[in-house]
């Protein structure tokens, strides 16, 4: 049979297959969609960027041979003991609860492997999670789920989770089929019930009370570790600058593309900002304030490749976070379980529905039989060579632009492929010196007709 | 664990910091303390971990006892907000009157206002008991858990709005409830639960009053905001 497009029908721009079934859904239940992942839809990226290289201005470093560091070090203006990670690349939060017990040992596995940090996550700390990373971020959440201070007293660094790039402004969920008895008594909650976390802090409101917040956690842990403070990316210039002046080590910019355990899709794809867009105010912010590379920047949302890892840096991050990519190193997705995603309405690399507890692979869910699938010794391996790969990737880059550290990276090795995003991040157009909104030196298009 | 001094340790903040005071309390010589001119300032006595007696001579500002463990509190004047947040065990008790979000998620231990306690109170509670003495105020207990809120004066606005399992226990006139926020009946449990903590918070005369204790109304879940589809 001839397939809609060989018979001459034309598929709607606007009324997609995607958005037929959401209205034929919202019609049918009544419900809105609630769904994991991210934002799904094309926005500008890291991919709308490219590296110059070197030729006869630049002088690069031989490929395989020649230093070129990674490590990142957080907290050295406040912590006795700052955080140093090997890797520009940590594992963002997400909590025991959406992940099962066994993905989050696999993602201490893989991290720990590559010198690393991983975090928390809502619900609070697990002993598996802990004895498997050797540096772990204990996260402060609106909700305090789990919050106990002797897990805070056991962290290698805090982060005070303002808000969460999928979902600016609004909270996280666990629908009960992920509520399991072990869930239920870590979060102080009825067995089964659908938990929503709160997207207020219970104790502080305002800038102002953040700083009293970190002060409070300095106290408490005898100021020995870093202080990070994470916030989505919406209006990132004034929370980065907000967060400095509030004491923050390290400053955590979400962009719309990072991911979640379940939110609503209207949220997921219609609030917040794109990563690309956010890490230049957030950059801007730091160096005004006179902090760039002192308070330490992490960007997260979206990021896949070492090209990724290094464009972000060369922008202006110190680090930068994964979940989903993370995720789908240790098993997610995996066309292995393709049969079994189609038994549950979805499909291998398609499979967003994280808040049901039924992943195939046995990441998202806390079902002990499928949970058992995953092997936390295997996945972390997969976690530990795509970290690898990432970081080599990143090297390579840096030693082609003449970097004998990632972080050397600058705004000046880079060039826009598109008006967007070039605009987004005051780099030029590439072939050239056209930044949308500023004036040329004089051999751009807008002077000389190119 | 070595011995503690059987002494009480005077801490002046007048002289000595905060910062100080907390590194003594994280790892304390003795077993009593007095902190003096505290002046408003936060997070004094915050993160204690021990069986020791912190009594504070004045008021502190924000965050006082903030995730407090196993011992004992005292604070003689007021309290900024945050008192006793996160406080896991042990007794914090404010003699004058405490501000917002006093004992915000608390998982445990017992906190006693004796004067009134401002919004927010108990917000998230997550296991530990308050006994407020006067009238709190608005928006309190809001998604509160578990743990028990004892209310000896008034309610403020949306007391308990999307609570989930806590007890609260008001013996004045609730201004309003929040969602999903019920009155309930009093059986005999919560009538001997609630004599208990007026026990534990120095009020056997009140707690051995039928007629006062009989004055007091319990509020908890409707639990309709459960699930999603019956409840949004």
């Amino acid at each position: 049979m001839r397939s809609p497009e060989d018979r001459g029908l034309r598929e709607s721009a606007i009324f997609d297959r995607a958005s037929i079934a959401a209205i034929q859904h919202a019609a049918k239940t009544g419900v809105y969609d609630i769904r994991g992942w991210g934002a799904k839809r094309a926005v500008p990226h890291f991919d709308d960027l490219l590296f110059l290289g070197s030729a006869i201005s630049r002088y690069p470093m031989e490929g395989y041979r020649e230093r070129c560091d990674t490590d990142v070090t957080m907290g050295e203006m406040n912590a006795k003991n700052p955080m140093t990670l090997d890797i520009p690349i940590t594992i963002a939060g997400m909590s025991f609860g959406a992940l099962s017990a066994q993905a989050k040992e696999a993602l201490g596995r893989g991290a720990s492997a590559m010198g690393t940090s991983t975090t928390t996550g809502d619900g609070g700390m697990t002993e598996e999670e802990r004895e498997h990373s050797s540096k772990l971020v204990y996260q402060l959440l609106p909700s305090r789920y789990g919050m106990n201070p002797d897990h805070l007293r056991r962290a290698d660094a805090i982060e005070v989770v303002v808000s969460q790039g999928a979902k600016p402004g609004g909270s996280g969920m666990l629908l009960g089929q992920k509520i399991s008895s072990r869930v239920a008594e870590m979060r102080t909650l009825p067995e089964g019930i659908d938990q929503r976390s709160a997207c207020r802090h219970p104790d502080w409101t305002g800038p102002d009370d953040l700083t009293l917040k970190i002060e409070e956690l300095r106290e408490i842990t005898d100021w020995n570790v870093p202080i990070h403070v994470k916030v989505a990316a919406s209006r990132p210039y004034y929370d980065t600058k907000l967060a400095v002046a509030a004491g923050a080590d390290v400053v955590v910019v979400d962009g719309m593309q990072g991911g979640t355990a379940a939110t609503q899709e209207v949220f997921i794809e219609h609030v917040g900002i794109p990563t690309l867009a956010a890490i230049g105010p957030a950059v801007k912010a730091l160096k005004e304030m006179g902090v760039h590379r002192k308070v330490k920047l992490i960007i997260s949302g979206g990021i896949r490749t070492g090209a990724d890892v290094a464009k972000a840096l060369a922008l202006g991050a110190d680090a930068v976070a994964i979940g989903t990519a993370a995720l789908i190193a240790l098993g997610d997705n995996d066309p292995r379980w393709a049969e079994e995603y189609e038994k549950i309405g979805s499909a291998a690399g398609y499979y967003d529905d994280f808040h049901e507890g039924r992943d195939p692979a046995g990441i998202t869910t806390q079902d002990p039989k499928l949970a058992a699938r995953l092997d936390p010794v295997e996945a972390g391996k997969r976690l530990k060579n795509y970290l690898q790969v990432l970081t080599l990737e990143a090297q390579t880059i840096a030693r082609a632009c003449g970097k004998s550290h990632v972080t050397h990276l600058e705004p000046e090795d880079l060039v826009a492929l598109t008006i967007e995003s070039a605009a987004m991040t005051g780099l030029p157009l590439a072939g050239t010196d056209w930044v949308p909104g500023r004036s040329s030196n004089g051999w751009g298009p807008s002077s000389n007709g190119l | 664990m070595e011995t503690l001094t059987e002494t009480t340790v005077d801490f002046d903040l007048a002289e000595q910091t905060v910062r100080e005071l907390n590194h003594e309390l994280h790892a304390p010589t003795a077993t009593h303390y007095r902190v003096l001119n505290p002046r408003g300032a936060h997070s004094v006595a915050a993160g204690i971990n021990d069986e020791i007696d912190v009594e504070i001579d004045g008021d502190v500002g924000y965050f006082c006892a903030g995730m407090h463990k196993t011992g004992k509190v005292t604070v003689n004047g007021m309290a900024g907000p945050g008192v006793a947040e996160n406080m896991m065990s042990g007794v914090v008790h404010v003699k004058g009157h405490a501000s917002q979000s006093a004992a915000a998620t608390a998982h445990g231990g017992l906190l006693v206002v004796d004067g009134n306690a401002s919004t927010r109170c108990g917000i998230s509670l997550k296991g530990g008991d308050i006994v407020v003495k006067g009238n709190i105020g608005a928006m309190s207990a809001f998604m509160a858990q578990a743990g028990r809120i004892v209310v000896c004066g008034d309610a403020g606005e949306a007391l308990g709005d999307s609570i989930f399992e806590a007890r609260l226990y008001v013996r004045g006139k609730v201004a309003s409830l929040g969602a999903d926020c019920i009155a309930k009946e009093m059986r005999e449990e919560h009538r001997e639960e609630l004599v208990q903590l007026l026990k534990d918070a120095g009020m056997d005369q009140e707690a051995n009053d039928d007629a006062y204790v009989d004055s007091f109304t319990r509020y908890g879940s409707a639990r309709t905001l459960y699930h999603f589809n019956s409840g949004e």
